[in-house]
């Protein structure tokens, strides 16, 4: 049984004129103590399908429909007032920006324990001794003390791991970063994402990484999902997915990306932009782009397919 | 003779350091040193990268070259001209040779001006007068050359995606015809489809114009697929200078090794993850007296702390500083 199962996810948006629907029949599951990388360009609705899953998107006047189930519960049908039990206390969202995510007037001790003092009727004392515990786990250095500091006496890499530490200090189930190393230099990046891997699997959550690098859910992750222009196109384990990437857009992907040792001039690109949501193209949403494009792919959608080696792609070439 | 033909720009023990105020008075309590005694040279149309974690003072020598920052001390000899030494109109006169290019693309443009507006401010500056008709064709030259077309010039920044951006601010650059380029990290704000076709775009420019790019990133695999040589920085200092070639193959200093042992590669499962740096860089503020590295270094002895070590000359016609190199 999976832990998170998310079913023909859609998010629509509406204006006096017209509707937009940025993302649409986005479908994926994970089970506890994995990580899924949820891949895309800017513009593919990576981040949206997180904030479908928290429950956030009405905040910003959008609908969802579809399913999420977290643990066989729906999450779509709740009332705000049932999310808000669930969000912070089974769900953690990690946001992208460390810098900005913290509130700079109160001290990091105190940002930790709020969650935790909010979804339960634990003590001042006990509270401060879970955080200390949890930030020891995250290695942060002299947890007594920067327990007691200001965010801007801390290092990006530290304030990042206060963050992971807000995140599970209250023993959530799921926990949903966006991407939670943009920010940082390469050899924090390594720490940091180390981590998450170490507490995903002791601690046997799930966790749903968002990120545009590939190279990231090539080390971390167990499974992906590759978004373009708000559905998914592949999914599946990633190993089978980076051996063997059968969606033309994760061909390309991949090799838009410079690798040591490889020869000068041979780097690809992919042309043009990804489509906003208000000019999605019919029929195949990449066939703009797409260097194997039918006639097929213009007018019509194409479903997805599992293949022999278990990853689903959405092409019309299947 | 030979050797200014050889070495297109030449800099020597450039440094930087910026006061730090502190205290009621705001009197000065220290120095922070950005950039510390570097040299190195480049041939014409080289690609050189810089690379280093924030804060190492990349950027900062990418403008001291440049002279938007004065150097506290040390040369800069580009193409034959002291640039240090330059009056302000002489200066003024280098600017059209040598240009810059940021990170930022959201940023550069002025957001009430079009593009075909920005475009010709060059011009302008220069006092170079066109008819309108020139004017027109001069920049859809321009527009062409970076792959956009004349609908773009009238588009304002906002309309158009982060990858057009940086064309039209590569368009911008190019727009006098300089020989020597400056790239702040071009393509950091991009994704990597767009990313690739940045690049290819920059190295066609590169053999059509003959151009020769001083490329800052904090990408390793970027920058070793797409310069000929780099150094890498820490801390305001030089750790390596290597060729690209061998990034990844043989490197002699324990950061270049640690920064591409931290590379995610695409294959699943080989690595990435064991970051061999504990810490984070620490602040440039009052550097230890030996070697910068020395606090987050694994294989550091006592020397290292007492010495600065010297650039020394590796068998593969690099450069390291470090007292133990790696073999």
């Amino acid at each position: 049984m999976s832990l998170l199962k998310v079913d023909n996810l859609a998010v629509e948006f509406r204006s006096d004129k017209k509707k937009i629907q940025p993302i649409s029949g986005v479908s994926f599951e994970m089970d506890a103590g994995e990580v899924l990388g949820v891949v895309g360009e800017t513009g593919s609705g990576k981040s949206l399908t997180a904030h479908a899953i928290m429950g956030l998107t009405a905040l910003s006047g959008g609908k969802a429909s579809g399913s999420v189930q977290l643990d066989n519960k729906e999450l779509l049908t709740l009332s705000s007032e049932e999310m808000q039990t669930i969000r912070g206390a089974r769900i953690s969202f990690i946001p992208q920006n460390p810098m900005t995510s913290l509130d700079p007037v109160y001290r990091v001790g105190d940002q930790i324990v709020e969650g935790l003092r909010k979804h339960s009727t634990i003590d001042k004392k006990e509270a401060k001794h879970q955080a200390l515990d949890i930030m020891g786990k995250l290695r942060i250095p002299d947890p007594a003390r920067v327990y007691s500091q200001y965010p801007h006496q801390l290092s990006g890499g530290l304030k990042q791991r206060i963050v992971i530490a807000i995140g599970l200090v209250t023993n959530p189930q799921m926990l949903i970063a966006d991407e939670p190393t943009t920010a940082l230099d390469v050899t924090v990046q390594a720490q940091i994402m180390n981590l998450f891997k170490d507490q995903t699997v002791a601690r046997g959550i799930g966790l749903l990484l968002i990120t545009h690098d590939l190279g990231v859910v090539a080390q971390v992750c167990d499974r992906i999902a590759v978004m373009y222009a708000g559905n998914v196109v592949e999914y599946g384990k990633v190993r089978a997915v980076f051996e063997e990437p059968k969606h033309p857009y994760t061909q390309a992907l991949l090799a838009c990306i410079p690798v040591m040792g490889m020869e000068k001039g041979s780097l690809s690109s992919i042309s043009g932009n990804v489509p906003s949501a208000e000019n999605y193209p019919p029929g195949c949403r990449y066939h703009t782009r797409c260097a194997s494009v039918m006639s097929k792919c213009r007018e019509q959608k194409p479903a997805m397919v599992i293949m022999n080696n278990g990853t689903g792609s959405a092409c019309h070439k299947y | 003779m030979e050797m200014t033909t050889d070495k297109f720009l030449e800099v020597k023990d450039l440094s930087v350091s910026f006061d730090v105020r502190g205290g009621i008075f705001l009197r000065t309590i220290g120095a922070v040193k950005a950039v510390n005694n570097i040299s190195f040279s480049m041939c014409k149309g080289e690609i050189l990268g810089l690379v280093g974690e924030s804060g190492c003072g990349k950027s900062t020598l990418g403008r001291l070259i440049l002279r938007l920052i004065e150097p506290s001390s040390g040369s800069v000899i580009l193409d034959g001209k002291d640039i240090l030494g330059l009056s302000k109109k002489d200066l003024r006169q280098q600017r059209a040779h040598m240009q810059m290019i940021f990170q930022d693309p959201f940023s550069v443009m002025d957001p009430r001006y079009t593009i075909f507006r920005s475009l010709s401010e060059p011009f302008q500056i220069w006092n170079i007068k066109h008819s309108k008709e020139e004017r027109q064709q001069k920049i859809n030259s321009l527009l062409e050359m970076v792959e956009l077309s004349p609908e773009h010039g009238r588009a304002y920044p906002h309309q158009l995606s982060g990858g057009q951006k940086q064309r039209a601010d590569i368009a911008r650059a190019l727009a006098l015809t300089p020989d020597f380029l400056v790239l702040d990290e071009p393509t950091a704000a991009l994704d990597v489809s767009v990313q690739a076709q940045v690049i290819n775009l920059l190295a066609q420019l590169r053999q059509q114009m003959n151009l020769t790019y001083l490329f800052i990133s904090h990408d390793l695999s970027l920058v070793s697929y797409f310069c000929d040589r780099v150094i890498v920085m820490y801390l305001g200092n030089i750790m390596e200078t290597i060729s690209a070639s061998m990034v990844g193959k043989r490197q002699y200093h324990p950061y270049t090794k640690a920064l591409t042992d931290n590379i995610f590669s695409t294959t699943p499962g080989t690595g990435g993850l064991t970051s061999i740096l504990e810490g984070e860089v620490p602040s440039p503020f009052n550097l230890p007296t030996g070697c910068v590295f020395f606090t987050r270094c694994n294989q550091s002895q006592s020397i290292c702390l007492e010495k600065v070590p010297d650039l020394q000359n590796t068998p593969d016609g690099g450069q390291v500083a470090c007292h133990f190199p790696l073999q």
